[in-house]
C-alpha cells in the first residue's frame, strides 16, 4: 500500500524535523545571557542570601547547567547522560520548572490537553463556519450573500482577538448566561471526569473557540470562495451541466473536490497560527492551557519549562502537516498517482 | 422521404451584460441524422450560439430573444423558455455536448467510469452497478482497446486523443438526438482528430443522431458536415448544403475564408537536388533524454528520449521546417538550436555568423559567448497571448532586448522600435499601446518584431500561426515570407500543420517520436510521400473541398503502432531504420 508507505516516510521525516526543531529552540532560548539559575544567584548575592546560593548551586549540577551548551541540550533531549544517566525529553522526563518549582509534567500536565482541545475545538469551528460560507459565497458570487459574508469575514479578521474575547463574555454572560473566564466551572477543577465536567468544558469552550476561530474562519471562507470561483469555470463544470446534472450538485460534487486541496493542505498552516493565536486569548480570557504558562516561563527564562512547551507546538504542527499532506494523498487522486504507470 | 426536423432555432440573439446583443437574429434547422457546421473565426459567436441551445452560457450572457423548439413525439418544447429543471432531462439525454478542451473537460479527482456512468444514473435510474455495462459497451465502441482498464482510470492518467473519446462516450451513451460538438478536434493531432471525426460519423449512422459541428476549421467542414452556417461577428454571413457554400460560395466572406486555407499542393513541381552551400546552422547527431520523476517517492524514474539522433542543416536565407505532432520532440529540438537546452553528450550545433566564417559551435559556448549568439538567433513563440507582457507598453516590449545587450542610447532604441512596427506592418501611433489592445494577429507580428529588434539572422518559429485565425494566420504567414526575402533571414520553422509548411518552407523534416521519418523539399514530400507517416499526416489534413474526403485508412495504418506499417519501414527489435536518401535530397527511414 503506497499510502502506508508514505504515510510511514512522512512520520520519520516528522520525527527529524522535530529533533531540528527542538535544537533551534534551545539555543534560540539560550541566546540572552544568563538562565534562570544564574540570574537568581546574582539576586540572592546582592541582596545578601548567601545561605541560599548553596542550594541553587546544587541545582544548578543537578540540572547540568554548568555543562557547555551543546551538552545541556543533548542532556535535556537525552541523547546524552546527565548527571542522573539518560533522562530527558525522549525518556519522558520533561525536566523541572525552577519558576514554579516543581516538574514541568506537573505543570502543563492537564494544560497539554486543554490546549489540544480549545486547538481542535477551534479548528473544527473554522471548518464548518468556512466550508459552506465558502461554498455559498462562490457559488453567488457579486450577490448581496457574498458582499455579506465578505463583510462579516473581514469583520472578523479586523477585530483583536482579546477586544471580541471581551465583547462576547459581556453580551454571552448577559443574554445566554454563558459562564466568564476558565474552561470549567471552579468546582470541578481537579475532579475525575463526570457528565457534569465534561458539560461544563462544553459550555465554557464555546466563547474561546468562537474568538480564536474567527479570523482563521474568515480568512478560510475568501481562501475557499476564491479557489471555487476559479474552479466553477472550468470546463468540466460546463460538462457536469450538459450532462444534466442539477446545479447544486454540479457545484457540490465537482469543483468543490478540486477546491478542496488547498482547505485541506491549511491544517498545517492553521495549527501554530491558532496555537499562538490563542497565548493572549488565554491570558485573558483566563483559560489553563499552556499559554499562560509559556508566557509566564519565556518572561522568567524558566529554560526546561518554556523549551517543553515551545517543543510541544511544534509537534503540535507538524502532527497537522503530516495529516494534511495524508487527507491529500486520500483526497486526490493526481498526487496518489501522480506517478504511476501509464 | 421527407426528412424529420429535430430542432429550430429562429431569432436567437445573445448579449452580455446589459450591452446591447452581440449575436443577433440566428436561425437554422437541424434534420434528424444530419450533421450541421457552424463555421466562423474566434469571435464569430459560434459557440455562445451551440451553448445557447442547452442554456450553458458564461455568467455574463443573457438570452434576448429567440426559440430552440426542439421537437419530440409529443409535441415540441421550447428549450429556450423552459425551467433549469426541466432542461436538465434533456441535457445529456436528448441532448449532448462535447467541449473543446479535452484536458479539462473531465473532472480530475473522479474515475472516468464514474463519470461517464452519471449519465445514465441521472437519466436512466441505473445504479452505478447496473451502468456498468453499458458504459464498458460505450467505451468499446469508441474505440478503447482496453474498457475495464479505462473505467478504473482517472483522466490524467490518458492522453488528450484518449479523453475526448472518453467525453464522446459520455455524450452518446444516453443515445442522444442531437450531440452538439463544439471544436471537438481542435486540440487534438491531426491524425487523432481523423480518427475522432470518422468515430462521431460512424456512431451518426448507426443511431441516427443529429450533430451539430462548431469548427473554425473548413477542411472539417467539407469532410464531416451535410449543411454549414458561416457566421461572422455574430451574424450569419451565409448559411446552405455543403456542397452549395465550399464550392460555390455566396458571400464574400466564405470565399476570403476558403481562400485563407492553407492546402497541400496536388501538382508535383519536383526541384533538383541542392546541397547546402552557406550554411546557417546545423544540428548533428542531436539527442536529448529527459529523466522521469519516478512513481511515488525514492523510486526510480525512466528515462525518455525526446530526441534522437536528429541531423539537419539550414541554408542561409532559407526556411527549414519540422512537422510533428505533439510529443515528436520538434519544439526541444527548437530550443536546443537556441542553445536554451542542451543536448546529450556528442551532439554537436554549429552555427555560421557569416558566410564563411568558421562555425561556433553552440554547445560549448562561455555564457558570455553564448549571450552574442543568442542576439543572432531569435525565437517566436507560438501563443501570442501569453508570451508578451500584459503589463509592458509595446515600446518597452521593443526596446528591452535593446536594453538587454546594451545597444544604443535611449534615443536610438526608440527610434528602432518605431522601425521594427514599420516593418512587421503596424503603425509607430501604436507605441503607448498595452498589448491587450492588439488582436491577435497585431500581437504575432509584435512578437516577431521583438525577436527582430537585435537584428537576427536566424529566427526559430515555434508554431507562429496555430493560435490564430485562419484568414490572419495567411496574413502572418506572408509577413514571414516578406522579411525573410526582406532581410536575410533564416527560419527553422516548427509546425504540426503540413499546409502551413508547404507554403513556407524549403525544406521539410517529419518527425515522430524524436526521430525524422522523413526528409526532403515540400514539393517532394507532398506528392511523393514514401513514410507510411507521412501518408497518414497529408491523408490525415483535411481540405475545404467536397470531393477531397478523408482516407482514414491511410491515417489509421500510419499513425498507429509501426507493426502495421510497410515490411521494410518497421522496427526491428525497437529500432527503427537508419535514414537514406532514396532519391536526390529525399531522405527516408527506410530498410532497403
Amino acid at each position: 500500500m503506497p499510502i502506508i508507505r508514505f504515510a510511514v516516510f512522512r512520520f520519520l521525516s516528522m520525527l527529524g524535523t522535530l529533533v531540528v526543531v527542538s535544537a533551534l529552540v534551545f539555543f534560540i532560548m539560550n541566546l540572552p545571557p544568563g538562565d534562570y539559575l544564574s540570574n537568581l544567584i546574582s539576586e540572592l548575592r546582592a541582596t545578601g542570601q548567601e545561605s541560599g546560593i548553596a542550594k541553587v548551586e546544587f541545582l544548578r549540577h543537578e540540572y547540568a547547567l554548568d555543562q557547555p551548551l551543546w551538552k545541556q541540550y543533548l542532556i535535556w533531549m537525552g541523547f546524552y547522560p546527565g548527571p542522573h544517566g539518560f533522562s530527558g525529553i525522549v525518556q519522558g522526563d520533561f525536566g523541572w520548572s525552577f519558576e514554579f518549582d516543581k516538574p514541568v509534567a506537573e505543570i502543563v500536565g492537564d494544560a497539554l490537553w486543554m490546549t489540544v482541545l480549545v486547538n481542535v475545538a477551534a479548528i473544527l469551528f473554522v471548518y464548518m463556519v468556512a466550508l459552506p460560507l465558502g461554498v455559498l459565497a462562490a457559488a453567488k458570487s457579486k450577490t448581496w450573500v457574498d458582499y455579506t459574508s465578505a463583510f462579516v469575514g473581514y469583520l472578523g479578521l479586523a477585530t483583536p482577538n482579546f477586544l471580541l474575547a471581551l465583547i462576547l463574555f459581556y453580551y454571552g454572560h448577559k443574554y445566554f448566561n454563558l459562564p466568564i473566564g476558565g474552561l470549567m466551572a471552579p468546582e470541578y477543577e481537579g475532579e475525575p471526569m463526570s457528565m457534569g465536567k465534561v458539560n461544563s468544558i462544553l459550555l465554557h469552550l464555546i466563547i474561546p473557540t468562537f474568538v480564536i476561530g474567527t479570523s482563521g474562519a474568515a480568512a478560510m471562507m475568501q481562501r475557499l470562495r476564491a479557489n471555487l470561483l476559479d474552479e466553477l469555470s472550468k470546463p468540466y463544470v460546463d460538462t457536469a451541466r450538459a450532462k444534466g446534472v442539477p446545479p447544486v450538485r454540479a457545484i457540490l460534487k465537482y469543483p468543490l473536490r478540486v477546491a478542496f486541496n488547498p482547505f485541506v493542505a491549511d491544517i498545517g498552516n492553521l495549527l501554530p497560527s491558532l496555537i499562538s493565536g490563542s497565548v493572549l486569548v488565554s491570558v485573558v480570557l483566563g483559560l489553563q492551557t499552556i499559554g499562560p504558562a509559556l508566557l509566564t516561563a519565556l518572561k522568567s527564562q524558566d529554560q526546561f519549562l518554556a523549551g517543553f512547551i515551545l517543543l510541544f507546538v511544534a509537534a503540535l504542527t507538524l502532527i497537522g502537516t503530516m495529516v494534511s499532506d495524508v487527507l491529500l494523498m486520500l483526497l486526490d487522486p493526481r498526487i496518489r498517482y501522480g506517478g504511476r504507470d501509464r | 422521404m421527407r426528412e424529420k426536423r429535430l430542432i429550430k432555432v429562429r431569432d436567437l440573439s445573445i448579449g452580455f451584460g446589459k450591452g446591447p446583443a452581440l449575436i443577433r437574429d440566428i436561425n437554422f434547422d437541424v434534420n434528424c441524422g444530419e450533421t450541421l457546421a457552424l463555421v466562423g473565426e474566434s469571435g464569430s459567436g459560434k459557440t455562445q450560439t451551440c451553448r445557447a441551445i442547452l442554456r450553458i452560457l458564461p455568467k455574463a450572457a443573457r438570452i434576448h430573444s429567440g426559440t430552440a423548439i426542439l421537437s419530440s413525439p409529443t409535441g415540441g418544447c421550447d428549450l429556450l423558455s423552459l425551467s433549469e429543471r426541466e432542461l436538465g432531462d434533456i441535457r445529456g439525454d436528448r441532448i449532448s455536448m462535447i467541449f473543446q478542451e479535452p484536458m479539462h473537460s473531465l473532472s480530475p479527482m473522479h474515475k472516468i467510469g464514474a463519470q461517464v456512468s452519471e449519465v445514465l444514473c441521472l437519466h436512466r435510474g441505473h445504479s452505478k452497478r447496473s451502468a456498468k455495462q453499458e458504459v464498458l459497451q460505450s467505451f468499446a465502441r469508441v474505440g478503447f482497446p482496453d474498457p475495464e482498464r479505462v473505467y478504473r482510470s482517472y483522466p490524467f492518467e490518458i492522453s488528450g486523443g484518449m479523453r475526448q473519446r472518453a467525453m464522446i462516450a459520455m455524450a452518446i451513451i444516453a443515445k442522444p438526438d442531437l450531440l452538439i460538438a463544439d471544436e471537438p478536434t481542435t486540440a487534438l493531432d491531426v491524425t487523432t482528430q481523423a480518427q475522432v471525426l470518422g468515430l462521431i460519423k460512424d456512431l451518426q449512422q448507426e443511431t441516427g443522431m443529429a450533430v451539430i459541428l462548431v469548427t473554425h476549421d473548413l477542411g472539417v467542414v467539407a469532410n464531416a458536415a451535410d449543411k454549414v452556417v458561416v457566421m461572422r461577428k455574430g451574424r450569419i454571413m451565409e448559411s446552405g448544403s455543403v456542397a452549395e457554400v465550399i464550392d460555390d460560395p455566396a458571400h464574400g466572406y466564405t470565399r476570403q475564408l476558403i481562400a485563407a486555407a492553407p492546402v497541400i499542393p496536388h501538382e508535383a513541381n519536383p526541384s533538383c537536388a541542392r546541397t547546402i552551400e552557406d550554411p546557417i546552422l546545423q544540428l548533428q547527431n542531436v539527442s536529448k533524454s529527459f529523466d522521469l520523476r519516478g512513481g511515488g517517492f525514492m523510486s526510480k524514474g525512466g528515462l525518455v528520449k525526446a530526441v534522437r539522433g536528429v541531423n539537419f542543416t539550414i541554408g542561409r536565407g532559407k526556411t527549414f521546417a519540422i512537422v510533428g505532432e505533439s510529443g515528436s520532440g520538434k519544439s526541444t529540438v527548437a530550443q536546443i538550436a537556441l542553445g536554451a537546452r542542451a543536448p546529450d553528450t556528442g551532439g554537436i550545433i554549429r552555427f555560421w555568423p557569416e558566410n564563411g566564417a568558421t562555425p561556433l559551435e553552440v554547445q560549448t559556448l562561455e555564457p558570455e559567448e553564448k549571450r552574442r549568439f543568442q542576439r543572432q538567433a531569435q525565437m517566436v513563440f507560438q501563443d501570442p497571448f501569453s508570451s508578451l507582457s500584459p503589463r509592458m507598453q509595446v515600446i518597452d516590449t521593443l526596446t528591452e532586448p535593446l536594453e538587454i545587450h546594451n545597444i544604443g542610447i535611449r534615443r536610438e532604441r526608440q527610434d528602432r522600435a518605431v522601425e521594427l512596427l514599420e516593418q512587421v506592418g503596424l503603425s509607430p501611433s501604436m507605441l503607448r499601446r498595452f498589448p491587450h489592445a492588439f488582436s491577435g494577429g497585431q500581437r504575432q507580428r509584435l512578437s516577431i518584431a521583438r525577436a527582430l529588434a537585435l537584428r537576427p539572422s536566424l529566427l526559430v518559429c515555434d508554431e507562429p500561426t496555430s493560435a490564430l485565425d485562419l484568414s490572419v494566420q495567411a496574413q502572418v504567414l506572408e509577413l514571414l515570407e516578406d522579411i525573410r526575402d526582406r532581410m536575410a533571414l533564416s527560419y527553422l520553422f516548427i509546425s504540426h500543420d503540413l499546409a502551413v509548411v508547404a507554403r513556407i518552407a524549403d525544406e521539410v523534416a517529419v518527425m515522430r517520436r524524436g526521430q525524422i521519418v522523413e526528409q526532403a523539399a515540400p514539393d517532394v514530400l507532398f506528392t511523393a510521400p514514401k513514410h507510411p507517416y507521412t501518408k497518414a499526416l497529408i491523408a490525415a489534413c483535411l481540405e475545404p473541398s467536397v470531393c477531397q474526403k478523408i482516407d482514414l485508412d491511410a491515417v489509421a495504418t500510419g499513425a498507429g503502432n509501426p507493426q502495421s506499417w510497410p515490411e521494410e519501414y518497421r522496427f526491428k527489435d525497437m529500432i527503427a531504420p537508419e535514414l537514406v536518401e532514396t532519391d536526390p535530397g529525399h531522405f527516408v527511414r527506410v530498410a532497403l
